[in-house]
């Protein structure tokens, strides 16, 4: 075994995962290519790969809090239709700017999420998970209070999404709309990837690991905790207004328990911890779930409730925590072959 | 020796591909096989000799009973005409929108760009309607409204048509009755949503112009479980009636049984509501609760027809005798009709959705509920609105009507 | 005075029946930590099983045995196969492969039995009202109240009394010194599993009258038996109880006192008392 400092491990060490190294490497390369495939080979199917993407985007945000902090949250969809209905009600206003009202509705989404950090940050797990619970279901019930402005449960209609730049029109293949929930992904995610890697992410790594310590070296764990939630909220609101401005429609299921367990469900199916577990994670599930509801309009529930027990029972830590493992139990099978005549004696 | 396909990265990313790819090309096969065996043929492409028709409406979930009963009800019809309109035949596309705007907004679109359907149904619930509206609106598609009951959904597009009902519809002539029939103060209890709003404020409305009062008014939460402290407020108010609207389903039933518990009866408090509180599916469960409940709605069960008759009966041989039909059913019952009846006016070649909603307005139907009419202007519905009272007819309950209030339309167009 | 009692019974009998289901939750999530989203499922198949015996002419009253027998061999099999290896999981994996069979729970049972309501019936001596101190109290909800009274007794005793009760908070306390001692530490989970599982069916069954019973049921009342739990602290019965009770009362007195605030109370008072109780009412773990 190389004492060298500077020389990579053949194989990532048990815990750092795919993504996590600093070049970026070939398959994250490929991995961006295949949305833009997707592009040119399926023109029919661009909505649902929109809906995808902001699936994806959304979970990510919800990665940040739960693979990176540790915080498990069910009430994530709170920010996602915050940032929704910003956007949606520019929009009814006049304002359809889609660029604008997507940073509007993030800026909005992040002061709210800064807000209820500090009901989160204090207690243990379950705690946190319900007081995310309560505060989730608690802004979808002043949503349907509220429906003057909301629109209620008739939802928010009447929305128009203004040309992207002034130039390119929302159509009905979807065509722009896609281009533009891409570009904003890439975007966000180049912007997580980046936090990720400095000492920021490393924090909140040693936060998830073990608190405690933190605490004892001296780590401003509090205040991680607050800024990892805001952005983490900022995020979540971009998603939502995606999905208001390429659907024109805000409803109060963007607010609601089911969106906040589905993502829940798509991060830990891909893989939490991993950055591009989201993106599969969403890819896997809604993919599956439209497959399913084209076959069997009433029951696909059932299929991809098996499907998802048959993946948390055999692939641990999601789809990309199994496949983590698998590569790094086959580079390791490799090594030993190779390594038997090489290592030095004991 | 395991051979490698150099790491397992490729294999997992071969995989999702994989996934994607064969999800694609299977799930174009599997719609076709899909195609609900009686009174449809699955056709190889959208040709003009096959009527293709958008299914949207929840199938899984909590709405899950609106889509099956709307489902039943169009099959009913088709069964009726042998699966065939003047020989061509229809090709049914279900699709489940999970009660979700955005999921119906997206297959509303595969089913416009992909399947290029001729007419776009269903709509259960109102989110959808006003979420599918503007692609309607785009595509020039005739949207049929089978269940959604909000009023300003037919004004989102000139393509919207509507068979069903509207909430102010049935709550007027319910109010215009009480005051007729001596109540002269009412306490009001609704669900806390649009729609309860609406029914609130049209019963209001129309009651206090008859020389009524409306007491009391409380918002109960959507999916509360128990009404009864809810039922005590009625009871220490001491109205003459209680005017209830609730989400059609188990929110009625979860009603039934408080205000049978409490006595709400016994202290004189007589219940009257629109009929989605005895509706035809869920009146059997209340039970002797029910008795006596007077409602006002536009479809029983115990019509007498016999276009009722026809209805049921080809309703049990596609659906089974587990659902009875209900207005929800019927919804799709007469869409199916109203869509079988313009297409016959077109004639042959491929259905322009301009001609479709000229033919549609003014259409007139005599369907399983009474005499229906799609008003030419507005192009919602104008029907007969019945008053009914629940008895007891051998085994099961029924809303038996009395009285009724012909042609009306909704109040606020 | 009169219509207080009445909200107060109404708010205990609603209490009653959310620890009745929540105690098996509880246990599972203190005693083996295991996030078991699917309880709501086994209440819901306990509610279902009630309903398919009554038909076939079984008495609603004995109904609820076979429901709770049935259920906790349910529990026993499914702690057997699945929870067992679950334990040694992240809680993520648990979350995740619970839901996973809620979502095929609540499919299965729109399959076999439709997605509308079911109807239970009751005995007719449970029916209608019993006048007590002039107030008209509900028969069925006194019999939930006492029913539930008679079995928490029971459970008391049986965790204070009994050796296996001991076995049992000694596993709470300290799962491996519990092992080193000698008790049979799987045994007592798989037992105590089947137990909460049994209790959670019986309660479904019971519930059918008061919270309604359709598919959906299992996701439904989830968030009302995770709030029990959470607020009475993971693994302990006084906590459940209380939790229950205050959250009952709650529910019904905000309802009825100042319903335009309707669904907030429940919301806002869970944040409070999370806030104000961390770790739970009478949480055992910190």
């Amino acid at each position: 075994m190389s004492s060298h400092p500077s020389s990579r491990p053949a194989v990532a060490p048990r815990g750092l995962v795919f993504g996590l190294e600093d070049r970026l490497g070939r398959i994250e390369v490929a991995f961006w290519l295949l949305p833009v495939a997707v592009f040119f080979v399926f023109p029919g199917y661009l909505v649902l790969a929109s809906q995808v993407l902001i699936a994806g985007l959304f979970a990510l945000s919800l990665d940040l809090i739960l693979g990176y902090a540790g915080i498990v949250s069910l009430g994530h969809a709170a920010f996602f239709g915050v940032g929704a209905y910003v956007a949606g009600l520019l929009s009814v206003r006049g304002y359809g700017e889609p660029l604008s009202g997507l940073v509007a509705a993030a800026v909005v989404a992040g002061c709210v999420g800064f807000v209820s950090s500090f009901l989160i940050v204090g207690g243990h797990a379950l705690t946190r998970l319900m007081v995310t619970l309560a505060v989730g279901l608690s802004l979808h019930e002043a949503a349907n209070q509220a429906s003057s402005v909301t629109g209620g449960t008739d939802g928010l209609s009447g929305m128009e999404t203004s040309d992207l730049f002034g130039v390119f029109a929302f159509d009905l293949l979807g065509k722009t709309a896609y281009l533009y929930v891409l570009g904003v992904c890439l975007v966000a995610f180049c912007l997580v990837r980046r936090l990720v890697h400095s000492p920021f992410g490393l924090s909140l790594r040693g936060v998830r690991e073990n608190e405690r310590r933190m605490h004892a070296i001296g780590a401003p764990v509090r205040r991680r905790l607050v800024e990892v939630y805001t952005l983490a909220a900022a995020l979540a609101g971009a998603a939502g207004a995606l999905s208001a401005q390429t659907t024109e429609f805000v409803g109060l299921e963007a607010l609601s328990f089911d969106r906040s367990a589905s993502a829940l469900v798509m991060l830990v199916l891909g893989g939490a911890g991993h950055m591009y577990g989201a993106f599969v994670g969403s890819c896997a599930f809604m993919v599956l779930q439209s497959f399913l509801a084209d076959l069997h309009p009433a029951y696909w529930q059932f299929w991809i409730g098996c499907a998802v027990m048959l993946i948390a029972f055999f692939a641990r830590g999601g789809i990309l925590g199994y496949a983590s493992a698998a590569r790094e139990r086959l580079a390791r099978g490799s090594r030993g072959s190779r390594g038997a005549a090489a290592r030095p004696g004991p | 020796m395991i051979a490698k396909f150099g790491s397992s990265w490729a294999e997992v990313w071969l995989l999702v591909l994989g996934v994607v790819l064969s999800s694609c090309r299977s799930s174009d096969t599997a719609k076709t096989e899909a195609e609900p065996a009686s009174g449809t043929t699955p056709a190889a492409a959208s040709t003009a000799d096959v009527i293709e028709i958008g299914l949207l409406a929840p199938f899984s979930g909590p709405f899950a009973s609106l889509g099956a009963q709307i489902e039943g009800g169009i099959k009913a019809y088709l069964d009726t005409q042998g699966g065939t309109i003047d020989g061509r035949k229809v090709e049914l596309l279900v699709r489940d929108t999970t009660g979700v705007p955005d999921v119906a907004k997206r297959l509303a679109q595969g089913l416009i760009v992909r399947d290029q359907v001729d007419f776009l149904a269903g709509f259960a619930l109102t989110p959808v309607a006003m979420a599918v509206a503007p692609l309607a609106t785009e595509a020039k598609k005739p949207m049929v409204i089978m269940n959604a009951a909000t009023s300003s959904i037919t004004t989102k597009s000139p393509y919207v048509v509507r068979v069903s009902l509207t909430l102010p519809q049935v709550t007027a002539p319910l109010a215009t009755w009480a005051a007729k029939n001596g109540i002269r103060n009412v306490y009001s209890l609704v669900s806390d949503y649009a729609p309860g709003a609406d029914a609130e404020a049209q019963f209001k409305k129309t009651f206090e112009a008859a020389g009524g009062k409306v007491v009391a008014a409380d918002k109960v939460p959507v999916n509360n479980p128990d009404f009864a402290p809810f039922v005590q407020r009625v009871k220490d108010a001491k109205p003459e009636a209680v005017f209830v609207f609730v989400p059609a389903g188990t929110q009625g039933i979860a009603f039934m049984k408080a205000a049978h518990e409490r006595g709400l009866g016994e202290a004189g408090i007589r219940i009257i509501a629109t009929g989605d509180l005895t509706e035809d599916q869920q009146i059997d469960p209340m039970g002797d609760a029910a008795l006596g409940v007077v409602t006002t709605h536009h479809y029983s069960a115990a019509h007498t027809s016999p276009e009722n008759d026809v209805f049921k009966a080809a309703f049990a041989k596609v659906a089974g005798t587990q659902l009875r039909p209900n207005f929800m059913a019927v919804g799709g019952y007469d869409g199916m009709a109203a869509i079988a009846a313009v297409v016959r006016k077109l004639g042959p070649g491929k259905i322009d959705g301009d001609r479709a909603i000229e033919a549609f307005k003014g259409l007139e139907l005599t369907s399983p509920r009474g005499p229906l009419r799609i008003d030419a202007e507005t192009r919602d519905v104008v029907q007969t609105v019945y008053v009914r009272k629940v008895e007891k007819r051998g085994e099961h309950y029924y809303n038996v009507e009395f009285e009724e209030y012909p042609a009306q339309k909704d109040p606020g167009k | 005075m009169a219509s207080f009692l009445g909200i107060v019974f109404d708010g205990v009998a609603y209490g009653s029946l959310l620890f009745l289901i929540s105690i098996g939750l509880s246990v599972t999530m203190g005693l083996m930590n295991i996030v078991n989203l699917a309880h709501g499922a086994f209440a819901m198949f306990g509610g279902y099983l009630s309903v398919w015996l009554s038909a076939r002419g079984t008495p609603f009253l004995a109904t609820l045995p076979i429901c709770f027998v049935v259920l906790g061999l349910a529990g026993a099999g499914s702690e057997r196969l699945f929870y067992r290896r679950l334990r040694r999981r992240s809680q993520l994996d648990q979350v995740l492969f619970t839901i996973g069979f809620t979502f095929a729970a609540v499919a299965s049972a729109t399959l076999v039995w439709g997605p509308a309501e079911q109807r239970v019936q009751l005995p007719g001596a449970l029916r209608g009202q019993l006048q007590v101190l002039g107030v008209g109290l509900g028969a069925y909800r006194l019999f939930l109240i006492a029913l539930v009274a008679v079995l928490s007794a029971g459970l008391v005793a049986l965790v204070e009394k009994t050796t296996f009760g001991a076995r049992v908070r000694a596993s709470v306390d300290d799962e491996q010194v519990s092992a080193g001692l000698g008790i049979p530490v799987e045994r007592v989970f798989c037992l105590t599993f089947a137990f909460g599982s049994g209790l959670a069916g019986l309660g479904g069954a019971l519930s059918i009258d008061v919270l309604g019973l359709e598919p959906t049921f299992a996701l439904k009342y989830l968030v009302y038996f995770l709030l029990v739990v959470a607020v009475g602290g993971a693994g302990s019965l006084a906590g459940t109880a209380v939790a229950s009770l205050v959250l009952g009362l709650f529910d019904v007195a905000g309802k009825y006192y100042v319903p335009q605030v309707g669904a907030f109370i429940i919301y806002g008072l869970m944040i409070v008392l999370l806030l104000v109780f961390p770790a739970g009412l009478h949480g055992r773990r910190a």
